[in-house]
């Protein structure tokens, strides 16, 4: 239990102090220091976890399992690789003259406090808590989104306000409608928005009220997963934000948004006893593979490309847990751990190599290998370890979830197939010439902060090859609770 | 059929307002009018809460009414009237909206409403429970005015008055949702309000108006 408060208190904390300080110079170290002291709090929590079980505290506001632990440790554990990657990066764009002080004292303020509303939607307990912290993550994300305050970033950060909004609107509705469904099973006191006692009753919870409660809660978050045809906002958010926040956003938010879908899915299931939540989600989930996929050859400016390939990927993961059983289950649970790593990895290089370019349109960044090989060499393994190349993570999830459906739903598999070849040849013809390509650029002196893309890639590479015992056994678990 | 008693009565008639005013608003052009109209709407929810609190001795009820009144009466509309005077938009008026199609549109969608909630309503138990075809009406009657405004603050007043909706629907379904949650959703969008006033400011600074057809440049293949 103490551990839950470090790792909901560090955070606020943080943001606190740093709403203060946030402007002096050593602000990106307080802020690196917070968030290594949440990975540490995470840590705890999580081998808490691993000797004594499910955790339920708090007057059972707080629920921790495997399928939340493993995401709480990811969240933390990207957060502060992040914070590690903003430190040389946001100087930068302060001395380029594009950020003022009082905007890198809300950056690193809202930063934390971000952290913290991702964190505490994947610890609470309690169904409306959870859509509490998941507007107020819109709302952190919005002011992140809109820092450089350009035309551009403003358009974004409105976008994203208003769709959200709209969408996280559509999940509320949802959960009155759950709370409406368990409140006659439960009581009208606090339990009957608690998720362990919903999954207690789920079995006699009304059916046509839940079927038409998960329509809006998929609708609502999935608005925040960037499900197609709710994806509008992402990639303008990506792009116009500083790229240490579209790193979070791809790693970290849109995991605890689909995180939200999930936990929604598993009570809906347990009601209604038919495949109505399953069809749903993989319905949603292919057509934004597909969708996703052709739309990514038609990208110039590289983040966006790369948000385009968060839909994509956010997809194959709504398409395997729709399709559920142990396998698929296990693979969604893979590919959302390599997926966070590799995209936020891919976004620390992209952050270095478009900051080195001073542009983020794709034709005009060129020959990175020579400029940089360190950034270079990431953004090119990063990206074949997105596309799926073995011997990476990503591989042996994708391969996972394309034998399933092969198994249990044939007709999709055309559809897969086809999509992640065409996004393989989108992203790959693009990045190989700013690789690879010609530059007059001199070499420059400077080098990078590149160790977070390496160790990001390193533990995909690992991943692919092997998984750790515990780690398998938690996704094993993890599985068997999603179906 | 047996009569209601009569604080249900009340309550279906301030439910009825709410989808009135939820009308209103959609063919409101002006807007200050506009934001008057969403105080009305803000105050009929309050009364129909405290009604309910009355009529069923929830006494969290009064607490959510009286919050209601805080935030969506007072303290909502003095911010957006206090934006509109500062941003000099007090006599604005929005052109390029069709109003009788919007309202037909609207018709359809409250038929639909009543039509979706029908099932839901008969299976609940609170005295409340015609009332939900009316929140969920008011929801979609929202968002059609968010999807038809091309001004910023119209289209703000439209969420704010989809939320309205939607504390409604937890009020008639279900008697409210926790306190807690109640507080979270209401901390939630007055921190989301004073976040989009700043925005407006910046809006304006940037593009000179609070049109949104300036913020339609990020599409793809530009």
């Amino acid at each position: 239990m103490i551990e839950i408060l470090f790792v909901l208190g560090l955070p606020v904390a943080g943001g606190l102090v740093l709403a203060v300080i946030g402007h002096r110079d050593e602000a990106p170290a307080v802020n690196v220091a917070v968030s290594l002291l949440t990975l540490i709090a995470a840590a705890a929590l999580t081998v808490r976890v691993i000797a004594d079980g499910p955790l339920l505290v708090l007057d059972k506001q707080f629920f921790v399992d495997p399928f939340n632990v493993f995401l709480v440790a990811l969240t933390a554990f990207v957060g502060f690789t992040t914070s590690i990657f903003s430190r040389p990066y946001m100087r930068i764009e302060h001395e380029h003259g594009r950020l003022t002080v009082g905007r890198l004292r809300l950056y690193h303020s809202m930063y934390q406090i971000f952290n913290f509303t991702m964190l505490l939607a994947l610890l609470t307990n309690n169904m409306g808590i959870l859509w509490v912290a998941m507007e107020a993550a819109t709302l952190a994300t919005v002011l992140l989104v809109s820092l450089y305050r350009t035309a551009a970033s403003l358009e974004a950060a409105w976008k994203y306000f208003i769709l959200c909004g709209v969408g996280l609107a559509q999940a509320l509705f949802g959960t009155i409608l759950l709370y409406f469904a368990a409140e006659r099973l439960l009581g009208a006191e606090g339990g009957a928005l608690l998720w362990t006692e919903l999954n207690n009753v789920k079995g006699s919870l009304e059916p046509t009220v839940l079927s038409l409660a998960f329509v809006f809660l998929l609708v609502g978050y999935g608005t925040k997963v960037g499900l197609v045809p709710l994806h509008n906002w992402l990639p303008d958010a990506h792009a116009e934000g500083p790229t240490p926040v579209s790193a979070v956003l791809s790693g970290l938010l849109l995991n605890v948004a689909l995180y939200a879908v999930v936990r929604c899915k598993v009570l809906v299931e347990g009601s209604l006893h038919t495949a109505f939540a399953k069809d749903l989600m993989m319905g949603f989930g292919l057509l934004s593979v597909v969708v996703a996929a052709f739309l990514l050859s038609r990208q110039k400016d590289i983040k966006r490309m790369f948000a385009y390939s968060s839909i994509e990927h956010m997809g194959i993961i709504t398409f395997a847990f729709g399709m559920g059983g142990p396998v698929a289950s296990f693979a969604g649970l893979l590919h959302m751990t390599v997926h966070s790593l590799t995209k936020s990895a891919i976004f620390f290089a992209v952050g270095h190599a478009t900051q080195k370019a001073g542009t983020q349109m794709m034709d005009n960044i060129r020959g990175l290998i020579t400029l940089s090989p360190m950034i270079g060499w990431g953004l090119m393994l990063g990206t074949l370890a997105i596309l799926g190349m073995p011997p990476f993570g990503v591989f042996t999830s994708e391969f996972l979830i394309l034998t399933t459906a092969m198994r249990d739903q044939p007709w999709a598999t055309p559809f897969l197939l086809l999509a992640l070849g065409v996004a393989f040849a989108a992203v790959f013809s693009r990045v190989q010439p700013m690789v690879f390509g010609e530059t007059t650029a001199k070499r420059l002196p400077l080098r990078p902060a590149m160790a977070p893309v390496f160790v990001h890639l390193a533990l995909v590479l690992m991943l692919g090859l092997w998984i750790p015992p515990f780690l398998a056994d938690w996704y094993r678990q993890a599985a068997r609770l999603i179906g | 059929m047996a009569t209601l008693p009569l604080y249900a009565q009340f309550i279906n008639l301030f439910a009825a307002f709410l989808l009135l005013l939820a009308f209103a608003m959609l063919a409101q052009r002006r807007v200050l009018s506009l934001i008057n109209l969403f105080a009305m709407q803000g105050f009929a929810l309050a009364v129909s809460t405290a009604i309910v609190a009355y009529g069923t001795h929830q006494s969290h009820l009064y607490w959510s009414a009286g919050l209601t009144l805080v935030l969506k009466v007072l303290l909502l509309p003095w911010l957006l009237h206090r934006l509109i005077r500062q941003l000099d938009v007090k006599w604005d008026v929005e052109g390029l909206i069709n109003i009788p199609t919007t309202m037909l549109v609207g018709i359809v969608l409250v038929v639909f409403s009543f039509n979706l909630a029908l099932p839901i309503a008969q299976l609940s138990h609170t005295v409340t429970r015609a009332t939900l075809g009316i929140a969920m009406a008011s929801v979609m009657l929202s968002f059609l005015m968010m999807i038809t405004r091309r001004k910023a603050i119209p289209q703000v007043v439209g969420f704010l008055a989809m939320e309205n909706g939607l504390f409604f629907a937890a009020t008639s379904a279900t008697y409210g949702m926790p306190m807690v949650v109640e507080l979270g959703i209401a901390l939630d969008v007055l921190v989301g309000m004073i976040i989009l006033g700043v925005f407006f400011f910046q809006i304006r600074e940037q593009f000179d108006s609070l049109d949104l057809k300036h913020l339609e440049t990020l599409k793809e293949n530009e």
